[in-house]
């Protein structure tokens, strides 16, 4: 991994109760650069955000209301944050339950126009 | 979408990758061309020429890796405009098996393709005859296997 890429993803770890972040390419649905802790399957993650990426940028373009900046899934055992940047990388982080979630948010914001 | 098989234990394991990876084609063929099952193919000539040339791109760039001292390239992907093409191979107790998937850009990746097809791959090593030789096609019956094996495909 390189050390620009290390940087952004080392912005969303530090925040307490994030799991891992991801760099995902969106087009392809490959994993760009990673830190994971055991247990999270990166590749799945990642085909899988790029999958719904796709699928709600079609659905917000059908509702005429623009591209998406912020998505919050909230599970049962944690959550998924993930904020496109404007190169077509997804920025994801998968948290704990009880993360703040404003925080996480801002960092992945800042995380994604580093990664633009 | 339409699924075929010529070996009903490929069937389900297909049916699920086509499923879940939003394939548009898919076939299941020995490295030398003798296809398994299908998924999306209307013509049975499209079957032959996509099994044929499948099956020529594992022979070349498995010779590749020979020249190059290497094992065999895991897998190709080629991504044009609109659609990606996905080849693969993998070990069962059947002997290798090949994997072409064609997917629309549109709603699947190269992400989705690969992590659905390691599910495939493991489903049909799970679920291959065990102890079974593979059945040899010989010259003289190729042409009659090769049409019976396009009849159950397209289900005449």
């Amino acid at each position: 991994m390189t050390a620009a890429f290390k940087q952004v993803l080392d912005l969303i770890t530090r925040v307490r109760g994030v799991r891992g972040a991801m760099l995902v390419s969106g087009d392809d649905g490959l994993v760009v650069a990673e830190q994971l802790m055991e247990g999270i399957k990166g590749t799945a993650v990642a085909a899988l955000a790029a999958s719904l990426a796709g699928r709600l940028r079609r659905a917000m373009e059908g509702a005429g209301i623009g591209a998406s900046v912020f998505w919050h899934l909230q599970a049962e055992h944690g959550a998924l944050l993930v904020v496109p940047a404007a190169s077509g990388i997804l920025v994801v982080a998968v948290t704990e339950p009880d993360v703040n979630v404003g925080l996480v948010r801002l960092e992945l914001l800042r995380a994604a126009e580093a990664a633009a | 979408m339409t699924t075929r098989a010529v070996e009903g234990w490929t069937l389900h394991p297909l049916t699920e990758f086509v499923r879940e990876a939003s394939a548009r084609l898919v076939l299941l063929m020995t490295p030398a061309g003798q296809v398994l099952a299908q998924s999306g193919f209307s013509r049975a000539v499209d079957v032959m020429s996509a099994a044929a040339l499948g099956a020529a791109i594992i022979a070349s760039t498995g010779e590749l890796a020979r020249q190059l001292s290497q094992p065999p390239f895991a897998a190709l992907n080629h991504q044009g405009h609109r659609h990606g093409i996905f080849l693969s191979s993998f070990a069962t107790e059947r002997g290798a098996l090949v994997v072409l998937a064609v997917y629309d850009l549109d709603v699947s990746s190269l992400g989705l393709v690969q992590l659905f097809y390691e599910q495939l791959a493991t489903d049909l090593k799970a679920a291959s005859p065990k102890g079974s030789v593979p059945k040899q096609v010989l010259a003289a019956d190729f042409e009659r296997e090769l049409s019976e094996s396009l009849n159950t495909l397209f289900g005449r």
